[in-house]
């Protein structure tokens, strides 16, 4: 009997619902116009080259793109490393110490996360090129920043404050108890570090490195300062695509870089989702 | 406090890690105000560098300022929104929305460069503009807009405190601007200096977007590292550095801030 | 205003039914509690009217006649405090209070008297500029109920609105609350889970149980005269007498209890102030534990029947653990009840 009241009701509801949706709409729009559709194109523009879709086994046959992928893998796995063990040494100690100047250190060491790649580059031209700080002090002998260690060094310079951050942050977390269980238990030092702290910040790090590998594997800016003769991916892609015009190519590359740099970071973000849930 | 060895390592790896990433940040100030750097010091402090970079790249400078401005108005206009339609429907299409928008964190600028030229290079019109580099750091800031807001959104009753606000009488729209938008602003004002501060500092993207009528602060500090003496190079990037730095600053306290208030909403 | 419910009935998407038809009549100005243990439906039922939550299909609300079910929350005229109390943390108390008015478009000179009367009523003129922050629990409380109040909405909904408390807060101001209700002379309805809560500040209490209203009436009956198992456990702890009923006798193992009528195939329950210490008593029972409460004792009793039996004992002395008691309990304090929804329970 009162039947007529539903239809009507309904619609009531969904009037705040509707809202929420209309709130979605200018983001699909966009997302759908400028990286949706262009994401598609790219795809399919890797397949008008004269080879079509056979040109990602043409990659593989390349020797040139070959040790460009090798090199960046290489650099890049280096820089995590690297990144790792200097940011997790150095996140625990500020994180277990409080000290005069602490503050100023750790400004320091977070004030490159404003630097794009570009004047990552210069800063590393500063201490190991022709000018630089290094072949000032000992003349003729240190020029290092137009080689693969100088893209080393870039890259390090670029992932120390992000991974530094995620590690002090996690650090933080740990709950204090843990290691002084772990001491009343008989633990040394040491034994803490392996048994207790590494496990907890496992997560963490785990999340950072990935992101420091897919930044460091997409990285341009840093390369493209030092550039000259440093055949990274990124580097390749903009060759092709500037100079040898080779648009199929450059797309077919760039396509191959961001399905690597995606996955590495959704293994980051299944990482510290977890961290997450176990923290909270 | 260097009671054992172990310390003394780690004390001493902080410390050149601090000095690697600092010593260059300095001595890019040192050289862009001394009168010749490889004289150092002694040859004098002076501005002039600093006066012919502003001669040399002023536009570029403006272009940037003009570029942030404009990509935060949209990022405003579209990540606002869209946090709070995400908060509301927290579901797998959700997810997915979120995920999908997030990623040009992931994909290499460049990438995302190659893929807009080759869809919308040949509008011509919109090739040329300001606005295709704007689309670019757009693509790129959107996600820590909507990230920002909506990890406060996430954090506090938003749900509850929407149905009080509905008893009282407010519709959907009223909702919206009285009671959802003020809560969130600790989150909106960290995205927005993130956005800020990340569109002024964007390269990748930029370099492949631009025209030589269309630079921007970090495409004119690539040029002016390739091509110009290193005093210049190093004033433009002094230059930078004080844009960059107290926006910086902001936005470490603004995003400490926004998360301070969401675990303290969480409670 | 009063409030006429029919046929209101939730089958949640994954077909749990929350609430099974219910109807229920609240005249104008009377305060009524629902009351049961989380799940009962209680809270379901309050959205419901308040339209925050849709009924299924056939549910009929009036308020004064009028049938609100189609009208969206907003212009139902409701006013709710929510058990998290659901303040708006970027407005003063006075921006909180005055919301709804405004919601109103009512000129600001009116608002403001207006905000100022509820204000004085609630007694929060010392916070009317605070920021929500700096308030206490109790206060919270006070501006929440304000807020709804402040619009003059033709029914108060109240949910849980002293869980948020502590014990101590919650007891002291169940009274003032109680106190407030009946000055605003409104219609209210408020969900708990707390007897003593129910029974302090309602005209009526509905207990439910498993989505429905086992029972509604006045605290007074549904103390004395509980019509199921349930309401007489949940409402005042009555304690099961496991035994044998044969015309006007109750058979337990602790000895034999005369009954005020014949019961047969219904079960016995008492409680515990009805549990006296008596030499002269027919059962027999074991003292386990002993818990000096200040005004009287807790025993904690064997023997009488399978599950152990609590006694409230007033006097200056009480029997040692491990002593044998003599017990007695009156016939008219024995409930004797329809067990049938305890299989439900």
């Amino acid at each position: 009997m009162p039947r007529p009241v539903f239809p009507l009701q309904r619609s009531a509801t969904v009037t705040s619902r509707q809202f929420a949706g209309l709130c979605l709409v200018p983001l699909a729009v966009f997302t759908f116009a400028f990286l949706a559709l262009p994401l598609v194109r790219l795809i399919l523009g890797s397949a008008e080259g004269d080879a079509g879709w056979g040109i990602y086994l043409q990659i593989l046959k390349t020797p040139r793109y070959l040790s460009a992928l090798g090199q960046t893998v290489l650099v890049s796995l280096a820089v995590t490393a690297a990144a790792l063990a200097v940011s997790t040494t150095a996140g625990l100690f500020l994180v277990r110490n409080r000290f005069p100047g602490r503050n100023v250190i750790l400004s320091m060491l977070t004030l490159p996360l404003a630097f794009p790649g570009v004047v990552v580059g210069f800063m590393i031209i500063l201490l190991g090129g022709r000018q630089g700080l290094f072949n000032q002090l000992l003349p003729g002998h240190l020029v290092f920043a137009y080689s693969m260690f100088g893209l080393f060094l870039g890259y390090l310079y670029f992932s120390i404050p992000r991974v530094l951050l995620t590690v002090m942050a996690a650090a933080e977390k740990i709950d204090p108890s843990l290691e002084e269980a772990a001491r009343t238990l008989g633990a040394p030092a040491h034994r803490i570090i392996l048994d207790v702290l590494l496990p907890a910040l496992a997560p963490s790090l785990i999340a950072a490195g990935a992101i420091a590998f897919a930044t460091a594997m997409g990285a341009f800016g840093t390369a493209f300062t030092l550039a000259t003769d440093i055949d990274v991916l990124p580097m390749v892609i903009y060759t092709e695509f500037t100079l040898s015009a080779n648009f199929a190519m450059a797309s077919a590359l760039s396509v191959l870089l961001g399905l690597v740099t995606w996955a590495m970071l959704l293994i980051a973000r299944s990482f510290s989702g977890t961290t997450v849930a176990a923290g909270g | 406090m260097l009671r054992s060895p172990a310390k003394l390592l780690q004390l001493f790896v902080t410390l050149v890690t601090c000095a690697f990433l600092f010593v260059p940040t300095l001595q890019s100030v040192l050289a862009g105000v001394t009168a010749n750097y490889f004289r150092g010091l002694s040859s004098g402090l002076t501005l002039k560098w600093i006066t012919e970079v502003w001669e040399l790249y002023a536009d570029s400078i403006f272009l940037s300022v003009w570029l942030a401005l404009a990509c935060l108005a949209v990022t405003l206009v579209i990540g606002v929104p869209a946090a709070y339609g995400l908060a509301r429907n927290p579901g797998r299409v959700s997810r997915i929305l979120e995920e999908f928008i997030s990623l040009p964190l992931a994909i290499p600028g460049l990438a995302l460069a190659l893929a807009l030229l080759q869809l919308y290079g040949s509008f011509k019109g919109f090739r040329a503009s300001p606005a295709f580099i704007l689309t670019g750091h757009v693509l790129y800031t959107l996600p820590f807009m909507v990230r920002s807001v909506l990890s406060v959104l996430m954090a506090m009753d938003l749900k509850t405190l929407e149905e009080g606000a509905a008893t009282l009488g407010a519709g959907p729209v009223r909702r919206f601007i009285d009671i959802v938008v003020p809560n969130a602003m600790p989150g909106i004002l960290a995205g927005a200096l993130t956005v800020v501060t990340l569109s002024i500092g964007e390269f990748n993207l930029t370099w492949m977007l631009h025209t030589p009528l269309t630079k921007t602060l970090p495409v004119g500090l690539a040029d002016s590292y390739a091509s110009m003496r290193l005093e210049i190079a190093s004033a433009y990037t002094l230059v930078f550095f004080l844009m960059i730095v107290p926006l910086l600053m902001a936005m470490q306290w603004a995003s400490a801030r926004a998360s301070a208030k969401a675990s303290k909403a969480a409670q | 205003m009063t409030l006429i419910l029919k046929n209101i009935a939730k089958t949640f998407p994954g077909g749990t039914r929350a609430l099974l038809p219910t109807s229920l009549e609240i005249a104008g100005g009377e305060i009524v509690s629902l009351l049961g243990p989380s799940g009962c439906g209680k809270t379901t039922l309050l959205r419901i009217i308040a339209g925050l939550q849709t009924p299924d299909p056939g549910a009929e609300i009036r308020f004064d006649g009028e049938d609100v079910a189609a009208l969206p929350v907003e212009k139902r005229k409701v006013g709710m405090v929510f058990q998290s109390y659901a303040l708006f943390p970027n407005m003063p108390v006075r921006g909180n209070i005055g919301y709804g008015l405004k919601m109103q478009r009512l000129p600001k000179a009116e608002i403001a008297a207006r905000v100022d009367e509820v204000i004085a009523l609630c007694r929060l003129e010392a916070y009317a500029d605070r920021p929500i922050g700096a308030l206490s629990g109790g206060q919270r409380q006070r501006v929440a109920l304000a807020r709804a109040f402040a619009p003059r909405p033709r029914i108060l909904l109240l949910d849980e609105p002293l869980s948020a408390l502590d014990a101590a807060l919650r007891t002291e101001l169940r009274g003032e609350l109680a106190a407030l209700l009946r000055q605003f002379g409104i219609t209210a309805i408020f969900v708990t889970h707390d007897q003593d809560e129910a029974m302090a500040i309602a005209d009526r209490v509905a207990v439910m149980s498993h989505g429905r209203v086992a029972q509604i009436g006045t605290p007074e009956a549904l103390y004395r005269k509980p019509e199921t198992a349930f309401v007489a456990r949940f409402v005042g702890n009555a304690m099961p007498l496991g035994g044998r009923i044969g015309k006007d006798r109750l058979y337990l193992p602790g000895g034999v209890l005369a009954l005020a009528a014949p019961a047969d195939g219904k079960q016995a329950f008492v409680r515990a102030e009805d549990v006296r210490i008596d030499p002269e008593g027919p059962l027999t029972a074991r003292v386990e534990t002993v818990t000096f409460l200040g005004t009287h004792y807790r025993i904690v009793l064997s023997g009488i029947t399978k599950d152990p039996l609590h006694a409230l004992h007033s006097g200056l002395s009480a029997p040692k653990t491990g002593e044998t008691v003599k017990v007695s309990i009156a016939p008219e304090a024995i409930l004797t009840l329809s067990a049938e929804d305890e299989k439900a329970a």
